[in-house]
């Protein structure tokens, strides 16, 4: 059977997410998201012909909230995950585009 | 004159200054200490559930009518996927397909001509985190306070023809937004940004040219110079046989130039797709008409309304509407009597020389409206001359207070009584015969001379007009 994917789009999905495989990893994912897209794809037997695209399952409209402030976290409970912390801040490597 | 017509379109954000984030209850607020405005639905850990502020639709609806836009009866929320440390969720929720408004207008004023410029559509969306570049190098401070709070995008149709023009749109923009009152807009502070797309083609082409974009214009000025940059560089790129690249480019107001920040291949695939958190919203006629009920008139309504109503000419009327506080300040003056030409001359003159070199605006000062117009008043009246008026009002506008008790505590009150001008004249004409006689021999001059000789004298507390009618009176005795 022909496959839906290839490694070249693995790769470039992988690069949009910033993350880096192995070429093993690379051919485990590219069989794998194959067969995830081949499962998905039984919906194509569907005759879908008139029929609205569904954007929501749910059949409601208009859930919002009042713009009333409600209380945020502490500080130190918010940035609990933060493995390196600055001036109570969150660091991160120095990403900048092209200067 | 070039051979090349410039295209231009502008993509601004608006943050709106609701009191909550667009999908959590944390504060929107500028200034806080980083990352004391933070929860789990902000800072997207797993299995929260966001939920729309309603006010945040309302401020949207309401920019999107004042923008002329048609407002999308049905509309959803999608995700736009990106990686980025200033975004925790890994995505943006926005909305791609069904913007809440589309097809707006604009209208600008240049040099006395007015044209419409296209509104394509107006979409809200989140706001991202600020990252904090360390200048030592060694990283980036990321603060989470901004990250969720509410946004518009405003994107032009490519119709501006001159860097000119995206200053004007960017002003008449800034002054609705300000007006319905859904943003702060301060450039300074990020709650107006802009980007620029800018393109040439040769006169009478139809289609595009290859355009690039431009980022970090900081300020409306600096749009109109990166543009007008960017005119230049890509007519000697085409002049020379070269082609434009697409591209981003960076504007750098030192050196006045614009800079490559990425190329095309780095251009952005966003994959979105709905956002299955946010239910979909219908807008009906009675929401439209309610948020329609709320518009206070807008800069243009008022512009018209000053020239046929009050008499002012176009260019007052138009500089008077371009910020809410300006013009609220001259109608309040307006209604307390004061005529309203004079009190144009005073805002547009003397009032805006003097909050120019501050940096303040109108609503800064501790002068109250009615006070100017109560020194206006004064004048009409010929209890103070423009002269001393001068001298009253920069008391006024430095520290407030009442204009006639000004002019009564320094003594400024216009000497007008016949009698009393006849008498203080007397001496200084006799001291001055000379001039008298020459201006009776033809010599106009002289006359000037005499005015000023007895404004010197009583401290500018003559009435001119009577001064002159002495004088007049006096020569002709000779």
């Amino acid at each position: 059977m022909m496959s839906r994917i290839n490694e070249d789009q693995v790769k470039y999905v992988a690069n949009l997410a910033r993350l880096s495989f192995t070429d093993q990893e690379i051919k485990t994912f590219t069989t794998q998201l194959d067969d995830i897209i081949g499962f998905a794809e039984q919906l194509n037997e569907l005759d879908t012909q008139g029929i609205e695209p569904t954007t929501h399952v749910l059949d409601m409209y208009n859930v919002m909230r009042e713009d009333v402030v409600e209380p945020s976290l502490p500080r130190e409970e918010a940035l609990k995950n933060a493995p390196v912390q600055e001036d109570g801040q969150v660091k991160v490597p120095l990403i900048m585009e092209a200067d | 004159m070039s051979n090349f017509e410039t295209v231009i379109g502008l993509e601004v954000h608006v943050e709106l200054k609701t009191k909550t984030k667009a999908f959590c209850g944390c504060a929107n607020q500028f200034g806080s200490e980083p990352n004391t405005n933070t929860c789990p639905i902000c800072l997207g850990h797993p299995g929260v559930l966001p939920i729309l502020n309603h006010e945040a639709v309302d401020y949207a609806i309401k920019a999107a009518l004042a923008l002329n836009c048609e407002i999308s009866r049905e509309t959803k929320f999608d995700r736009k996927n990106y990686f980025y440390p200033d975004n925790p969720k890994a995505y943006q929720i926005s909305q791609f397909d069904q913007p809440i408004g589309r097809n707006g207008y604009i209208e600008i004023e240049i040099d006395g001509e007015k044209k419409r410029i296209g509104v394509h559509r107006l979409h809200l969306e989140e706001d991202a985190g600020k990252l904090n570049h360390l200048e030592d190098g060694s990283g980036s401070l990321v603060d989470f306070n901004r990250v969720g709070t509410p946004l518009i995008e405003i994107v032009s149709e490519a119709d501006m023809r001159d860097p000119k023009e995206a200053y004007a749109y960017l002003e008449k923009l800034k002054a609705i937004m300000q007006y319905i009152d859904v943003s702060d807009v301060k450039m300074e502070e990020g709650s107006l940004r802009c980007d620029a797309n800018i393109s040439i083609r040769p006169y009478g082409q139809t289609t595009f040219g290859t355009k690039t974009e431009l980022k970090n214009l900081n300020s409306f000025t600096f749009v109109e110079k990166g543009l007008a940059y960017e005119e230049r560089r890509q007519e000697r790129v085409l002049l020379s046989g070269g082609e434009v690249v697409q591209e981003t480019r960076r504007y750098n107001d030192a050196t006045k130039t614009t800079t490559v920040m990425r190329g095309k291949e780095g251009s952005d695939d966003y994959r979105y797709f709905p956002e299955p958190d946010i239910i979909k919203l219908k807008i009906d006629q009675e929401w439209i008409d309610r948020i329609q009920a709320e518009i206070p008139e807008l800069p243009d309504a008022r512009q018209k309304r000053y020239v046929e109503e009050l008499g002012l000419p176009e260019y007052d009327a138009m500089v008077l509407t371009q910020t809410k506080t300006m013009s609220d300040f001259f109608q309040a003056a307006v209604a307390e009597g004061a005529d309203a030409k004079l009190v144009s001359n005073w805002l547009m003159g003397d009032v805006s020389a003097y909050l120019n070199s501050k940096y303040m605006t109108i609503d800064q000062v501790p002068m109250k409206a009615k006070d100017l117009a109560k020194l206006v008043k004064l004048i009409e009246k010929g209890t103070i001359s423009s002269k001393i008026a001068k001298k009253v009002f920069k008391d006024l506008i430095e520290k407030g207070g009442d204009p006639e008790e000004i002019v009564k505590a320094k003594g400024l009150v216009q000497i007008s009584d016949e009698g009393a001008l006849r008498d203080m004249l007397a001496p200084i004409l006799e001291a001055n015969k000379q001039s008298m006689i020459d201006y009776k021999n033809g010599k106009d001059r002289a006359l000037g001379f005499l005015v000023g000789q007895v404004m010197k004298q009583t401290h500018g507390k003559a009435n001119p007009k009577m001064v002159n009618k002495i004088i007049l009176d006096e020569v002709n005795k000779l």
